[in-house]
């Protein structure tokens, strides 16, 4: 049976950050998840998390564990994403210096996102709000 | 290399996690750019940074990265120290600088990743 999490992120607070992608290792530590495998599923969590720390107002970070396959899905309240293709490409980046140096904010997140999951979907109304759905197969 | 020899190559000190944690460390990465961090596929590394905050230990925790030598003695507050434990990282500050640090840690055995 599938199992799911649900988790309220709050926008521009970094002692927070981390807090749901934590949680979510923990869970797949405890399913017996292959190690290598559960650093792909938190890494890609973790910087989905970030980005609405570092960009939204608000989330809600939802973690699917199916018998095949896990996926996430960040909603949230922010600014959006003008242009989608361009903020995909490494090395982009709208990070506010404060993001900068807490050490991040250096345009990486979201092709790291793509690297490590299997499927990953972007959609954003400017000035409203953004979801990013991925899934990583077991 | 043993957790105790980059202690002693570095005359760190122990701020958390068990330093007698049975692991061998082959591999280091110098940086403060955490996004970097996050990219890393090889884990069993120390990572040495000047960068001390929360985001630190989240990051470590995410990627797998077993050993943190922070440099400079940068300090580390309550809650690095309790994360640190809570997830088993080992947690060291070195009086030396990221460059004399990676420097005598390269000298004496530890490949780089790139």
């Amino acid at each position: 049976m599938a199992l799911k999490l649900e988790f309220h992120i709050v926008g521009g607070d970094f002692n927070l950050a981390g807090k749901a992608s934590s949680k979510i290792k923990k869970k797949l530590v405890q399913l017996n998840i292959e190690p290598k495998l559960i650093k792909r599923i938190v890494v890609a969590t973790y910087e989905a998390e970030l980005n609405v720390v570092a960009h939204a107002y608000s989330g809600i970070l939802t973690a699917c564990f199916e018998p095949l396959f896990f996926t996430v899905t960040v909603a949230d309240k922010g600014p959006g994403i003008e242009d989608i293709e361009q903020a995909m490409q490494p090395g982009f980046s709208t990070a506010s210096k404060q993001v900068r140096e807490m050490g991040f904010g250096a345009g990486m997140g979201l092709s790291n996102i793509k690297k490590n999951t299997d499927e990953l979907k972007i959609e954003s109304k400017v000035g409203e709000a953004t979801t990013l759905f991925f899934k990583i197969y077991y | 290399m043993k957790i105790a020899e980059i202690i002693k190559l570095t005359e760190a000190r122990v701020i958390a996690g068990d330093p007698d944690k049975p692991i061998n460390i082959e591999r280091a990465f110098s940086s403060d750019l955490m996004s970097d961090v996050l990219t890393l596929d090889d884990h069993q590394i120390v990572l040495i940074t000047g960068l001390a905050n929360v985001q630190l230990i989240r990051t470590v925790e995410m990627a797998d990265v077993p050993v943190v030598l922070l440099a400079r003695n940068k300090k580390a507050d309550e809650e690095m120290i309790q994360l640190a434990e809570e997830n088993g990282i080992v947690l060291l500050g070195t009086p030396y600088s990221i460059f004399r640090a990676s420097g005598v840690l390269y000298e004496n055995g530890l490949k780089p990743l790139y």
